[in-house]
C-alpha cells in the first residue's frame, strides 16, 4: 500500500514537471496547414529556422491545397499552402483580404516505362495532348515518330497513367493542356482533379510512379522529384518557343521569370507554356497563403520575417532537395508585396 | 458474531420482500443505468452519423437529387456529378469477391471442423484468423508488387485464352483492375467468413452428426444432410460479415482497381467504388459543392451497407424457419 502511494506520488510529480517544464519557454506558434508537394522543402525550412529564431515554432499539416485554403479562410490556421491559387470565389469568400506568396516551383514530367522505348522521348504539345485525350493510341504513331527519328517505337497501345486523386500536379498539367490544346480546354479543362477521357487512376505520386514503372508501354505525368529518384525517364517536351527543353530546376525558374514583368500584383499566375526559349513548359509555383491585416501582431511579425528569411537564405538550400527557387525578379517582387502585410492596428509588420 | 446477526437479518429481509423486489437493490438500478447508458449512447452515434452525412449533403442532394444514383458523370471541373459508377463498382467488386470467398472458406471451415486431426485444427485456424489483422494498406501493397504483376503477366492472358469469347473476360488486361481488387477482397473476408462458420459448424451436435452416419451416410452426405442445413442461418450471416467487410473497404481497393470512374462489363476493366473515391478526392475537393457531393456518396454507401444487412436478415428469417420448423 505504502510503494503504490510512493509510486503514484512518483508519477504525478512527473507529469507536473514534463507539463511545466514545456511550458517553461515563452514560445510562438504558428500553425499552417495545405499543399502536399511543397512539404518536403517547407519541413526542412522549420527545421532549419528554429536556429535562426528559437523563439518561433512552426506546425504545419499537409492535408492537401484544398484543404490548405479552406482552412486558412475559416481562420483555423495562420497560413494556408496551396498548388493552385485561390480562386476569385474562393477570395470573395474569406473574411479578409488573402495574399499569396510564391515559395517554390516544381516541374511536371512524361515519364514512361522505358522497355522499347528509350531514355529521352522528344514529346510536342499535340502528341502529349493527344495521348491523354485518347485520340493517339499507338506508340508509332506519326505524331511522336517524326520527332523521335532515332527510336523504333513499338506497335502497341499506350496506356494512359494519371492521378485518382485531386492535387496540384494534376492542376499545374492540366492548366499546360488547357493552353495548348483547345479540345482539351473545351472537352475536360483545368483543376486539381478532372474527368480524364482514358487512363489509369494511381493515388498519389508514388501510385503513379507506380503503375508507370510496372506497366510496359504507359506513360503518366509525375513531379520531377519522383520521376529522378525512382531513375525513371521523363520526355524533354517542345516549349512555345519551339525547343525541346530536358525538364531541370534551371529550365523551371526560366519559366517563372519569362513571366515575372507581366506578373499580376497578387502572383496569382501560372507558368505554364512560357514562351522563353529554355523554359519547361509544364512548370508550376506553390503559394503560401496569408491574411493581408493579421489578427495578431506578435504572430504576424513572425510570419512576415519567415517570409523574409525564405526569399533569402530559405531559396538557397531548394536545390538541394530538388525543387527550383524563385527568379531574382519575382522575389524582388514579393519583397515589394509582403509591405503590405499589417498588424491589427493597419501598422505595416516588414521591418526596414 | 455481529456480523453474522446482520447477514441474517439482511437475508431474513430480502426473502421476506420476495425476489422480484430485487430492483429495490441501489446496485442493481445503477447496473441496469450504466449499461443501457451504454446501448445508447451507440445508438446515438449511429443515429448521428445518419445526420451529420444527410446534412452536410442536403445542397447536392437537391442539386442533383434522384438522378445522382443513375447518371454515370464524373467532372469536377464542369460539376456534373453522378454515383452510377461507384455504386456498379462497389456491388460488382464485392460480390465478385464473395464468389471467389465463400467456396473458399466454406471448405476450409468444413475441413477444420470436419476433416482435420486436432493437431491441425488449432494452428490452421491461428494463421488464417492472423489475415484478418494484416492492415489494409499492407494488402494493397502486396496487391501492387505481387498481385498486379502476377494478374498482368499470368492469369490474365490465361483467362482471356479460355474465357475471352465471355464479354466478361474481353478487353485490355492492365493487371489493375476490378478483378484484381476482388481478388484482394476474397483474401480480406476468408478469415472472417471462416473463422464464423468454423465456430457454427462446430456448434453442430453430435448427435445430429451421429444419426446420419449410423443411417449409413458417407462422411460428405453426413456433411451435407447434418453439418450444412444446422449451420445455413450461421453460415448466411458469416457470409454477410464478409460482405460487409468488402463493400466498406477502402484502400486496398484504390490500390488496384484502377481508378476510372467508368462502367465496363469487362472484369479486366479498371473501375472505381465508393469508398475510394471518398478516399481519393477528399481533401482536395477545393468547393463546397464536390465535398458535399462526396459526403452524399458516403450517405449512399452507408445506404447500400443497410440495405445488405436488411436483406441479410431477411434471409437468415426465411431460411432459418423452415429449418426450424424441419427439425
Amino acid at each position: 500500500m505504502r510503494r503504490r502511494t510512493l509510486m503514484n506520488g512518483g508519477l504525478a510529480t512527473l507529469l507536473l514537471v514534463l507539463t511545466l517544464g514545456g511550458s517553461a519557454a515563452a514560445q510562438l506558434q504558428l500553425n499552417g496547414a495545405g499543399a502536399t508537394f511543397p512539404y518536403p522543402m517547407y519541413s526542412k525550412w522549420f527545421n532549419v529556422y528554429i536556429q535562426v529564431d528559437p523563439q518561433v515554432r512552426f506546425n504545419y499539416q499537409s492535408i492537401g491545397s484544398g484543404g490548405g485554403i479552406k482552412q486558412i479562410t475559416e481562420e483555423t490556421v495562420d497560413f494556408g499552402a496551396s498548388d493552385g491559387p485561390m480562386t476569385d470565389e474562393q477570395l470573395r469568400a474569406a473574411p479578409g483580404h488573402i495574399l499569396h506568396f510564391p515559395t517554390v516551383m516544381g516541374a511536371v514530367v512524361l515519364t514512361y516505362n522505358a522497355e522499347g522505348l528509350g531514355k529521352a522521348l522528344k514529346l510536342t504539345p499535340e502528341a502529349i495532348s493527344g495521348i491523354f485525350l485518347g485520340k493517339i493510341t499507338k506508340w508509332n504513331d506519326a505524331a511522336i515518330a517524326a520527332e523521335n527519328p532515332g527510336v523504333s517505337l513499338p506497335a502497341r497501345d499506350i496506356i494512359v497513367v494519371h492521378r485518382s486523386d485531386g492535387s496540384g500536379t494534376s492542376y499545374i498539367f492540366t492548366d499546360y493542356l488547357s493552353k495548348v490544346s483547345r479540345d482539351w480546354n473545351n472537352k475536360v479543362g483545368k483543376g486539381t482533379s478532372v474527368s480524364w477521357p482514358v487512363g489509369l487512376g494511381g493515388k498519389g505520386n508514388e501510385g503513379v510512379t507506380g503503375l508507370v514503372k510496372q506497366t510496359p508501354f504507359s506513360i503518366g505525368y509525375v513531379e520531377l522529384i519522383y520521376a529522378q529518384q525512382n531513375e525513371l525517364p521523363f520526355a524533354d517536351v517542345k516549349n512555345a518557343s519551339g525547343r525541346f527543353v530536358t525538364p531541370a530546376l534551371d529550365s523551371v525558374t526560366s519559366a517563372a521569370a519569362a513571366f515575372a514583368d507581366s506578373m499580376p500584383e497578387d502572383f496569382r499566375v501560372s507558368i505554364t507554356n512560357a514562351a522563353s526559349p529554355d523554359a519547361y513548359p509544364i512548370s508550376g509555383m506553390t503559394w503560401l497563403l496569408v491574411y493581408e491585416k493579421q489578427k495578431d501582431a506578435a504572430k504576424g511579425k513572425a510570419l512576415v520575417r519567415f517570409l523574409q528569411w525564405m526569399m533569402r537564405d530559405g531559396q538557397q538550400q531548394a536545390g538541394a532537395l530538388h525543387y527550383a527557387k524563385l527568379p531574382a525578379q519575382v522575389i524582388a517582387k514579393e519583397q515589394v508585396a509582403l509591405q503590405k502585410v499589417t498588424g491589427p492596428d493597419g501598422a505595416p509588420l516588414a521591418g526596414p | 458474531m455481529a456480523g453474522d446477526v446482520l447477514e441474517a437479518t439482511w437475508t431474513a429481509a430480502r426473502r421476506a420482500t420476495g425476489r422480484g423486489m430485487a430492483h429495490r437493490n441501489v446496485g442493481d438500478r445503477v447496473f441496469r443505468l450504466v449499461t443501457a447508458t451504454f446501448a445508447l449512447s451507440l445508438l446515438a452515434v449511429v443515429a448521428s452519423i445518419v445526420v451529420v452525412l444527410c446534412y452536410e449533403s442536403s445542397d447536392a442532394v437537391r442539386t442533383f437529387g434522384w438522378g445522382f444514383l443513375t447518371t454515370s458523370a464524373w467532372d469536377p471541373v464542369q460539376r456534373e456529378f453522378g454515383a452510377l459508377p461507384f455504386i456498379y463498382g462497389t456491388l460488382v467488386s464485392s460480390l465478385l469477391a464473395l464468389a471467389q470467398a465463400v467456396p473458399l472458406s466454406i471448405g476450409t471451415a468444413l475441413f477444420l471442423s470436419e476433416l482435420a486431426p486436432s493437431t491441425v485444427r488449432a494452428p490452421v485456424s491461428f494463421l488464417i484468423e492472423l489475415l484478418a489483422t494484416i492492415p489494409s494498406v499492407v494488402y494493397g501493397l502486396w496487391g501492387i508488387f505481387v498481385l498486379v504483376p502476377w494478374m498482368r503477366s499470368y492469369l490474365g492472358p490465361a483467362l482471356q485464352g479460355t474465357l475471352g469469347w465471355l464479354p466478361f473476360f474481353s478487353g485490355p488486361n492492365y493487371g489493375v483492375g476490378m478483378l484484381t481488387s476482388s481478388m484482394i477482397l476474397a483474401v480480406m473476408i476468408v478469415p472472417y467468413v471462416t473463422s464464423v462458420a468454423t465456430e457454427v459448424f462446430q456448434a453442430v451436435p453430435s448427435q445430429q452428426r451421429e444419426a446420419a452416419l449410423a443411417l449409413g451416410a458417407t462422411r460428405w452426405e453426413m456433411i451435407r444432410t447434418a453439418v450444412l442445413p444446422y449451420g445455413r442461418t450461421g453460415v448466411v450471416g458469416a457470409i454477410m460479415l464478409g460482405l460487409g467487410r468488402a463493400i466498406g473497404e477502402t484502400m486496398a481497393v484504390t490500390m488496384v482497381i484502377g481508378n476510372r470512374a467508368d462502367i465496363g462489363v469487362s472484369f479486366f476493366s479498371p473501375a472505381s467504388t465508393m469508398a475510394s473515391v471518398i478516399a481519393n478526392e477528399f481533401s482536395e475537393a477545393t468547393y463546397d459543392l464536390y465535398v458535399q457531393v462526396l459526403v452524399e456518396i458516403g450517405l449512399v454507401l452507408f445506404v447500400v451497407t443497410v440495405v445488405v444487412n436488411v436483406l441479410a436478415r431477411l434471409l437468415v428469417w426465411r431460411v432459418a424457419a423452415p429449418a426450424a420448423g424441419a427439425r
